[in-house]
């Protein structure tokens, strides 16, 4: 009876009034889905990619723009020149190009965002790129001259990312909640902790190819809640979703299309090198060893993800299959573990951030070791506390699982306080001689040595390359599939 | 009368010191930082310190929890280090929401709790208290959010009706936030609907069993008439003091459902501040709840003085 009554309670509302139009019936907007809200809007100051997601080539712009196969265009620069040993590079800027505020862009601005990202107060992500520029030049209004202490082949990429978007001098103070950039966007409202609307600026330089006047970005956490706002027509498209598990209703559904892409993440189990027996490369091999990776994958992301043999992608620059340096091989295993003399059962902590792939992906990697006589203790954390203990600070774990979502981030197992505490002069030597090496096709053979050195001196527990699933209304055209970075790129959006 | 106020309102200011101050002790032994939180895993070592010293993390702790007690006093309670907007704003936003939601869901557990549960005591043990005695049985048993999911597949995507979830808030007029809360409220309430009747039922079932019940029934008034004139106000003791609990619940209570259609409501602000270490957002929600359940408590107390005059000779 009590929900009958509700039921009866619920239809009479509904009959006292229409529904308006939610997501569909106008056709110059769109509700997008996210699922983390963004912790302010300037992303030259903080690192959540949320921030990335929302603003970046819509609100901000970048000297270069990163396309969905991860080549990189001109966006804000014209054109670049890099010189012969890539330490210096120019780059010629757009000409005519104003802020939302009125104020010129000009090699003034730029100059202006790459020192403030290396200031001694800056907060920016990629602090360390920005401080490793010897000088930053502007010779005149439309030239900028990055002058770098190292090689950088990768430097075009990079200043593509949202931690180079190029703020105005006068409102950079209050970007995070008063955005000014150089794209077609605005900032229309923003809702906290229930939607950001960004609205078609007019004066943008090339405003007639943007067909979206507004769009409407709505948080939605639970994926449950992110399945049934699809279904039930409130949003139009939602990158990233957690809908691994609903995907068959979706590709039955002519109103969706799913796209599933490729990333630059890389998914591994971290293993403590600081610790005994863990710095014994023959256990760690073991432990790789014990790792039945296509399970991973079924069980800890639904089958989304591409098993990896080392810390590189497929699809970048130089990738090697190195999967089977390290098969799954349980006899072998047992073996490399007796000859490292380590008594079984061996028991290790497993320390699990939040996301699924870790939870589940933690389960699993406990039931495969235990097999080979490595019992795995869970122990599941916060983000915030594996942040502050497995990750910095102590390194108080032996095992955990993590995905590590930056490009190009070899540089890290070069860093000798990084969590994994993987230590080789070879390996840093190597890394120091790709950087070095100006032409792409050298440069390609060496990342496949270093790739192949990682694996074999097994730095992790390499599992896989994440996918991402995008769910997107069937007339809405230029949503990317790939995902190179966290990014929505409005401009591309429109209705069919 | 005003003493009794005045040691009340001192007791409630005591409380609340004592409250602030297990608040932020507990808050700060929390592991993490919310300066490394913020810039997540592959930032610059060196910026994440830049923002603890932007952000007064690098400070001690008495200081801290003076210059937050000092801020409360004069109506500053500091910016969000997540949003770096003012968290007062941010709490003010998520009430909008919260309250309002609240009492919708008050008022539905209210008429349908009462209604239950008169109507099975006035029928004690006949069919209709079986009936809907197991019913709120089922109802207590029924997971919130579960409900929730099937009014949404029900309404938002077999019937696409109401919309799945999201707040529309109250600039367009009243009527599109409250049909923004009303799957929403109507899944709160049935749980919490479930309890009340159940208090409500066995309520009114003792008080019929009194004494001056038979008294009333012997001069000759009707059942009906009994029922309503002197069982029910009886009666409304204990069901007060369960719905002050409840409603309290309600204010903080709701992430799972908040969660399920995805309002920003106040228990999502604690829960996502937890989580991204926006502690000066925590701690300053959690005070506005320790306040909030003094305050209904209070209330519920001048309304149990309302029905039954002699609880307040009692206290004078």
């Amino acid at each position: 009876m009590l929900r009958k009554l509700c039921v009866i309670a619920a239809a009479a509302a509904l009959v006292a009034a229409p529904l308006p139009s939610l997501a569909q019936g106008k056709k110059d907007s769109v509700v997008m889905g996210m699922t983390l809200e963004p912790p302010g809007l300037d992303p030259t100051n903080a690192a959540a990619a949320a921030i990335a997601e929302v603003t970046l080539y819509n609100v901000y712009e970048t000297l270069t723009k990163i396309n969905e196969d991860g080549s990189v265009s001109p966006l804000l620069a014209e054109s670049w020149r890099a010189s012969a040993d890539l330490k210096t590079y120019t780059f010629k800027l757009r000409k005519g190009v104003k802020f939302h505020n009125g104020e010129p862009f000009d090699s003034a601005a730029v100059k202006f965002s790459f020192d403030r990202a290396a200031a001694p107060t800056s907060t920016n992500k990629d602090k360390s790129l920005y401080q490793a520029f010897a000088s930053v030049t502007a010779p005149d209004p439309e030239t900028v001259v990055v002058a770098l202490k190292y090689s950088e082949p990768n430097l075009p990429f990079l200043l593509g990312q949202a931690s180079g978007s190029i703020v105005e001098p006068k409102s950079a103070p209050t970007d995070a909640t008063q955005p000014v950039g150089t794209g077609p966007y605005t900032l229309g409202s923003w809702a906290k902790g229930s939607s950001i609307t960004l609205v078609k600026w007019p004066d943008y330089r090339n405003a007639a190819a943007i067909k979206l006047a507004k769009v409407t970005i709505r948080f939605i956490g639970d994926p449950a809640a992110q399945v049934a706002a699809l279904l039930s027509g409130d949003v139009d498209a939602f990158p990233r979703v957690g809908a691994a598990r609903s995907l068959a209703q979706f590709k039955a559904d002519p109103r969706f299309s799913v796209l599933i892409g490729g990333s630059k993440a890389k998914t591994i189990v971290g293993i403590n090198e600081r610790k005994k027996p863990l710095d014994d490369v023959r256990v760690r091999r073991a432990i790789l060893a014990a790792i039945d990776r296509k399970a991973m994958i079924d069980g800890a992301v639904d089958g989304f993800g591409t098993p990896i043999g080392s810390f590189y992608t497929p699809g970048s620059v130089g990738y090697v299959d190195t999967t089977g340096i390290n098969p799954y091989d349980p006899e072998l295993a047992k073996k490399l573990l007796a000859e490292a003399g380590v008594k079984t059962p061996l028991e290790l902590s497993l320390r699990l951030p939040p996301p699924a792939y870790a939870r589940q992906g933690g389960e699993i990697l406990a039931a495969q070791l235990a097999k080979v006589g490595i019992i795995a203790k869970i122990e599941n954390v916060e983000w915030a506390q594996w942040l502050s203990q497995v990750f910095t600070g102590p390194h108080n774990y032996d095992l955990t699982i993590v995905s590590h979502v930056e490009p190009f981030d070899l540089v890290k197992l070069t860093e000798p306080d990084y969590y994994l505490g993987y230590k080789s002069e070879a390996f840093n030597a190597l890394y120091q001689q790709i950087m070095a090496t100006p032409d792409e096709a050298g440069r390609a053979k060496l990342l496949g040595d270093a790739q192949r050195m990682l694996a074999t001196d097994a730095v992790a527990g390499f599992l896989f390359q994440p996918q991402w699933i995008t769910i997107a209304s069937k007339k809405l055209k230029g949503v990317w599939k790939e995902v190179p970075q966290f990014e929505n790129d409005f401009s591309a959006w429109s209705w069919e | 009368m005003s003493v009794f106020f005045l040691r009340r309102i001192l007791t409630l200011v005591a409380t609340l010191v004592a409250a602030s101050l297990i608040i932020f002790l507990v808050l700060d032994a929390l592991p993490g930082n919310a300066a490394q939180m913020l810039m997540g895993a592959d930032a610059s070592p060196d910026a994440v310190r830049a923002l603890t010293v932007k952000l007064g993390l690098d400070q001690p702790l008495a200081v801290r929890y003076l210059l937050w007690l000092k801020g409360m006093a004069v109506g500053d309670l500091g910016n969000s280090y997540v949003y770096g907007t003012p968290v007062a704003g941010l709490i003010a936003e998520r009430l909008v929401l919260t309250i309002p939601l609240a009492i919708m869901s008050m008022l539905i557990t209210v008429v349908l709790a009462l209604a239950a549960g008169i109507y099975t005591a006035a029928n004690h043990n006949k069919l209709g208290d079986v009936g809907v005695m197991s019913l709120t049985q089922v109802g207590i048993a029924l997971p919130n959010f579960w409900f929730a999911i099937l009014l949404i597949l029900l309404f938002s995507v077999k019937l696409q009706l109401l919309s799945a979830g999201g707040f529309a808030g109250w600039d367009d007029g009243i009527w599109p936030g409250i049909r923004s809360l009303l799957l929403p409220s109507i899944s709160l309430a049935v749980v919490q609907a479930a309890i009340l009747a159940r208090v409500t039922r066995s309520a009114v079932l003792e008080v019929l069993r009194e004494d001056f019940v038979r008294t009333a029934r012997a001069k000759g008034l009707g059942k009906r008439e009994v029922l309503w004139r002197h069982v029910l106000r009886n009666a409304m003791i204990p069901v007060m003091t369960v719905m002050g609990l409840q409603f309290a619940n309600l204010l903080a209570g709701t992430i799972v459902i908040e969660n399920v259609f995805y309002l920003p409501g106040l228990g999502r602000l604690i829960f996502q501040s937890i989580a991204n270490r926006d502690l000066i957002v925590v701690r300053n929600c959690v005070m506005l709840l320790a306040a909030m359940v003094v305050i209904v408590n209070f209330v519920v107390d001048v309304l149990y003085a309302f029905i039954d005059p002699r609880i307040k000779v009692a206290n004078l």
